[in-house]
């Protein structure tokens, strides 16, 4: 496995710290403005697995993270809860169907006409949800239950409090953070990173290539169906808009300025944006127009991305 | 006999109306060096590329260890025991020497569909790795990443590799491009150590080096084959001294 920058490792281990500890003194906006983000920070996870990993620049992940959202919304019933395991495990289902067949087709192309093709697939989602009135149109429907998690009676946590919900979506970004790092040094993750990085010399070597993308194509739409399952449950409403290509791109964004392929960079990216949009935010209706400003400069002063910061501090 | 690790039977392709390869016909065997030579543009590339499964031959047949094996796609073929280097180095850049070495012989388990245990943590494919690399003589290089080899060793790597996914039949396409002469000896020993285990098929330009390796030759000039045989036939063939040999015996 690559070792990580021992200044990240602090870091990170710090910022592991400061997250659990934050309840204790947060108010609530901030424990659902950080939740949103780590929930955002799994979604950036599961495309840099394609984009930064395997060499696959897609510009239609939201399609996987809208899929789960709806299915989430779909099987919760009007004023009841749905069932935690049956909804979270549906909607990771749906989301890894329609990756393997959204990755059947495109897996076939490459460089921008696999932008283009995933970009379709996306919009084609995108259109057919917003113009279906019973999944709610352009408007989309309110979930009015969190997901409960019942066993024999007990519940370890209510996602209807905001902290419960805060620690849940901590727990599983950790634990997508540390499987992704597992799932990169085995085998297969050797075999994607080759990919990458020779794809013709890997077929010579014997390896199928093909079969790799698509495994590695369903495990990322997988990991977004687990964001879009997350965040359908934390704001209680799905709308088309989780499925267009602009949550695939500002995704995508998050992915670059936090240092693409590396492991802790779409976490940072996440966190980045997110936070910088909502400084942004408070200062000017013009927001866009720093956030945009704000990106070229980080693209041209850190090509590699905010990750990047801790690579050079080690080299000192 | 045994059974020819490779024989091709009117091995064709064509180009729209270029015919890249006509009607070859190859015998290799184990323990036999097997040199195509040819003037630029004979075809002896495209040949490997239809050996390889890199191209579909557009007619004619392929048969590796008795199988037929037209049309398959390369990394099947791969996996019958055949190994393949380029002419133009085509290694994984930013790995080290080991980590190429290591990600070839894991092309030999039987599924790398696994996603907990360390890559790292694969014995036998270690070990088939460290072999490639000392068989290479890459040793006290493993750590290096490639693109901070010189151009004899990508070339020695790019042979390893093909080593670690432990072929019966080698392709080697102009192992000795571009090399000095010093690093050419040593290729040249390499390959010399390999002959006995393997099947190999070497095109290659430098003279020196084939008659010094090969066991039988072939001679191609545009696409087709002109004469095949022991290297000493070749070079008595005058057909082959008119096309070919003449002007490079000059030198």
């Amino acid at each position: 496995m690559e070792r990580q920058p021992r200044v990240l490792q602090v870091l990170l281990l710090a910022g592991l710290v400061a997250l659990i500890a934050f309840p204790l003194v947060g108010e609530k906006f901030y424990l659902q403005f950080i939740t949103k983000v780590m929930i955002m920070a799994i979604f950036a996870m599961s495309l840099d697995l394609l984009v930064g990993y395997s060499g696959l620049v897609s510009l239609g992940h939201a399609l996987f993270f809208g899929v789960a959202a709806y299915a989430l919304m779909l099987l919760t019933p009007e004023y009841q809860a749905a069932g935690f395991w049956t909804s979270l495990g549906a909607s990771l289902g749906i989301a890894a169907l329609a990756a393997l067949v959204v990755g059947f087709f495109v897996l076939r192309t490459s460089g921008i006409y696999f932008i283009m093709v995933t970009l379709a697939f996306g919009q084609m989602t995108y259109f057919y949800v917003h113009d279906s009135s019973h999944l709610g149109g352009s408007d989309g429907k309110y979930i009015y239950v969190r997901p409960v998690l019942e066993i024999a009676g007990w519940s370890p946590f209510d996602l209807e409090q905001p902290s419960h919900f805060y620690y849940v979506a901590l727990a599983m970004m950790v634990l997508v953070y540390f499987s992704l790092r597992v799932l990169l040094a085995s085998p297969f993750g050797r075999v994607i990173s080759g990919i990458k990085e020779n794809e013709h010399r890997m077929r010579m070597l014997g390896f199928a290539t093909f079969r790799y993308k698509l495994v590695c194509f369903v495990l990322a739409g997988a990991l977004a169906g687990l964001a879009g399952w997350l965040v359908a449950a934390h704001d209680g409403l799905v709308n088309p808009e989780m499925l267009s290509w602009h949550q695939s791109g500002q995704l995508l964004m998050m992915v670059i300025l936090g240092g693409m392929g590396t492991p802790s960079g779409p976490i940072l990216g996440a966190a980045a944006l997110k936070v910088l949009e909502l400084l942004f935010q408070g200062w000017t209706k013009h927001w866009q127009l720093l956030l945009g400003g704000f990106i070229v400069l980080s693209v041209l002063l850190l090509p590699r991305g905010l990750a990047q910061l801790f690579e050079s501090w080690r080299r000192d | 006999m045994t059974e020819p690790a490779l024989r091709t039977a009117a091995l064709r392709k064509d180009f729209g109306g270029l015919t890249a390869v006509n009607d070859v016909a190859l015998v290799c065997r184990v323990g036999e060096l097997h040199a195509v030579i040819g003037p630029n543009g004979a075809g002896k590339t495209t040949l490997i590329n239809l050996l390889s499964g890199d191209l579909a031959p557009s007619s004619g047949r392929v048969e590796l260890f008795g199988r037929d094996v037209t049309g398959l796609p390369s990394h099947s073929i791969s996996q019958l025991g055949v190994g393949r280097s380029y002419q133009r180095t085509n290694i994984f850049m930013r790995f080290t020497v080991f980590e190429n070495c290591r990600l070839a012989a894991q092309s030999r388990l039987p599924s790398s569909m696994r996603f907990l245990r360390p890559a790292a943590r694969y014995r036998e494919v270690n070990e088939a790795a460290a072999r490639a690399v000392e068989l290479a003589e890459l040793c006290g290089r493993e750590q290096v990443p490639a693109t901070a080899l010189s151009h004899g060793e990508r070339r020695q790597l790019e042979v390893a590799m093909t080593l670690a996914t432990r072929p019966k039949l080698l392709l080697l396409d102009e192992p000795l491009a571009g090399m000095g002469a010093e690093e050419s000896t040593r290729m040249v020993a390499l390959l010399r150590k390999l002959a006995p285990g393997h099947a190999m098929l070497l095109v290659e330009h430098d003279m020196d080096a084939v008659f010094a390796l090969a066991s039988v030759l072939t001679v191609m000039v545009n696409g087709a084959v002109l004469a095949s045989g022991a290297p000493e036939a070749i070079r008595a063939n005058r057909e082959v001294q008119e096309a070919y040999l003449g002007s490079e015996d000059g030198e």
